[in-house]
């Protein structure tokens, strides 16, 4: 049975950069990237991973579904090009990621997934790596009353139902849900595959819708249930004494008299 | 703006009939927020036989304890918990509701607090009442930065990390427990099976020492090193994220935002490089040592004890010497 696939994807300033390259502001109340290049949130490529996957073994059609100020196309190709069939952009300064929280991100994705059609399955990362929250998938599937699974490590679709593998802090789960449903994917699905030179290139073929605000008719500024009052820049940094000698193996002895001098052990 | 109702906690049982150390430390952190807002706590408890637990949760200074005691709770399945508790929280709505940053919290608040359209602020490291409001700190940006943030609606919800709130003295006397009636439902999801993978003789986030690998172990060989000292020194072994990809080391063991959280007496980092994705998860730790061959590692910044050397020389000699001054 080939189903269709929805799954929702962020773009991030890219989590793995250094530490120096997040400013924090702390007067606009906003984390400022320098340097680093947007990309999409590394679980919501796990999730189109997971949506691929279940392309290959039992049919799907799959569209990727992205909400933000200003989305890169480049990003947006390249996953595409991974194995989905179409997509879709939200797009406009209303939807600045700094000016959402989760319910209002929710209501904007229920709006545009209501715009797509039918569809059998939601896919979202499991967070953010900007917000790390880890709402928007369950307030999704609340707004659009489906039934929900968090933190899948496997997806499969058998027989008009969803199957999960669910990740526990000392193991695993095995859930099952009825269609449609939403599901929200771990990083133990694995990475997304890396798309050819020549599907890049036959992806810019495939249908790609780009929405405002004006064409949703959701208004998010009313929508928020949660306010930051302040951000500040986490202080981390202890005096480190570096235990040397004149060969690593001498130091490994040396910090283990150390450690027994100071109590530590 | 004025605002009205209790401060609820949400307890969950470890090992079966114990409160878990995450909902006592709660019951501090209920505490003070009660106190600061003039209103009284209040500690909900769901599952399966769970008459000891809340008995003990009794001992530990909520005003009061409701018991959803009911054969459908014993294993989590978010419909059934998610509508045994909902008819409590309408009600009589409560100020706040907290809950533990875990498994279960991560899964059922989100559901409850879009349900009643609440405001949610989930991995908490902070909460504190000022000026009446209460005000929730969370790391953003994988640690990079630290907002404050506070529900706009009258019922405020949060999922707090572990070792946020301190566990009180229990008392001689304890609260009334309060059955409460369970509506049961029939789920949309359903549980077909669970599979324990990890050794819970010690788990990660109660070990008082954490001996960790990163990347440059290279491979599974090494990790049996760190099984070695971890033993030796009463602890547990954990991992950043790329050992847990490479499947050197189970997924139960990785520590960081998407992992573990863990705050030991003392954390040992070898070969870890120290991205804030995995400092979140344990730069709590009362001493943190780091062994990286890179003498540039920002791991070392965040270290109150570093050797810059290669572990396969490092550590060999640091467990001997450990063993030997043991045995004095
Ligand atoms: C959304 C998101 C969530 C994430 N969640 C987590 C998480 O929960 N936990 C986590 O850990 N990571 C997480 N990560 C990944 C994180 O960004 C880093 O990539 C990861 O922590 C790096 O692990 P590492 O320090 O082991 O590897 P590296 O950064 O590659 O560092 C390896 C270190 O080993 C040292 N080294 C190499 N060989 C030797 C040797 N022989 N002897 C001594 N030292 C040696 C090197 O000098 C280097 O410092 C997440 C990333 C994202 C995007």
């Amino acid at each position: 049975m080939s189903v269709n696939i929805i799954v929702c994807a962020k773009q991030v300033p890219d989590p793995e950069g250094p530490p120096s390259s997040f400013e924090v502001n702390e007067a606009e109340r906003r984390v400022i990237p320098r340097g680093i290049p947007p990309v999409i949130n590394p679980f919501d490529e796990n999730a189109l991973e997971a949506a691929i996957r279940i392309k290959e073994s039992s049919g799907a059609f799959i569209t990727l579904l992205s909400l933000g100020r200003s989305l890169s196309r480049a990003v947006i190709l390249k996953a595409v090009a991974s194995g989905a069939d179409a997509s879709m952009l939200v797009e406009g300064d209303a939807f600045d990621p700094s000016g959402l929280d989760a319910s209002a991100t929710a209501s904007l994705l229920a709006a545009a997934i209501e715009k797509i059609g039918p569809c059998d399955l939601i896919l979202c990362g499991r967070q953010a790596a900007d917000t790390n929250a880890g709402l928007v998938g369950l307030g999704l599937a609340a707004i659009l009353g489906l039934p929900a699974v968090t933190l899948a490590q496997k997806v499969e679709v058998v027989d008009g139902r969803v199957r999960v593998e669910r990740v526990l802090p000392d193991g695993l789960e095995v859930v099952e849900a009825p269609l449609p449903a939403l599901v929200t994917v771990s990083g133990e699905v694995g990475d997304l595959r890396y798309p050819s030179l020549q599907a890049i290139k036959a992806a810019k073929a495939l249908p790609q819708t780009v929405l405002g605000p004006e064409d949703l008719g959701v208004d998010p500024s009313g929508l928020r249930r949660v306010e930051t009052v302040a951000l500040k820049a986490p202080s981390r940094e202890r005096n480190c004494k570096l235990v040397e000698a004149d060969t690593p193996e001498e130091a490994g002895r040396k910090l283990a008299l150390t450690l027994r001098q100071d109590k530590v052990i | 703006m004025e605002r009205s109702g209790k401060i609820m906690v949400l307890a969950e049982t470890a090992k079966g009939d114990r409160p878990a150390s995450i909902s006592l430390e709660l019951m501090g952190l209920g505490r003070e927020l009660a106190d600061g807002l003039g209103t009284s706590l209040s500690v909900v408890i769901l599952g399966s036989g769970v008459g000891d637990a809340a008995r003990e949760l009794a001992r530990y200074g909520p005003d009061e304890v409701l018991s959803l005691d009911h054969p459908s709770l014993g294993a989590y399945n978010p419909d059934l918990y998610k509508e045994a508790i909902l008819g409590l929280l309408k009600s009589s709505p409560p100020r706040a509701l907290l809950a533990g940053h875990t498994s279960l919290g991560q899964d059922l608040l989100p559901r409850l607090a879009f349900s009643l359209d609440c405001g949610l602020v989930t991995d908490c490291v902070g909460v504190k009442v000022e000026g009446g409001e209460i005000l929730f700190i969370r790391p953003v940006f994988g640690g990079n930065a630290l907002a404050v943030q506070k529900a706009t609606t009258d019922t405020a919800m949060a999922t707090v990390r572990a070792r946020v709130g301190e566990v009180p003295a229990p008392s001689a006397t304890p609260c009334e427990v309060r059955p409460v009636e369970v509506e049961t439902p029939a789920p949309r999801l359903e549980i077909k099976g669970r599979e324990i993978i990890e050794d819970r003789e010690c788990p990660l986030e109660e070990a008082p020492v954490v001996v960790s690998g990163g990347r440059g172990m290279g491979g599974e060989e090494g990790f049996s090193q760190l099984r070695e000292l971890a033993s030796l020194l009463g602890g547990a072994v954990g991992a950043s994220r790329p050992p847990v990809d490479s499947g050197w080391a189970p997924t139960t063991c990785q520590v960081g935002i998407t992992g573990k959280v863990v705050a030991p007496d003392l954390y040992i980092a070898v070969a870890i490089s120290g991205s804030t994705q995995h400092l979140s998860g344990m730069s709590e730790a009362g001493k943190i040592v780091a062994i990286n061959k890179d003498p540039d590692a920002y791991i070392f910044k965040v270290s109150d004890y570093g050797v810059v050397g290669d572990w396969k020389q490092v550590l060999p000699s640091f467990t001997a010497a450990l063993r030997e001054t043991a045995r004095d």
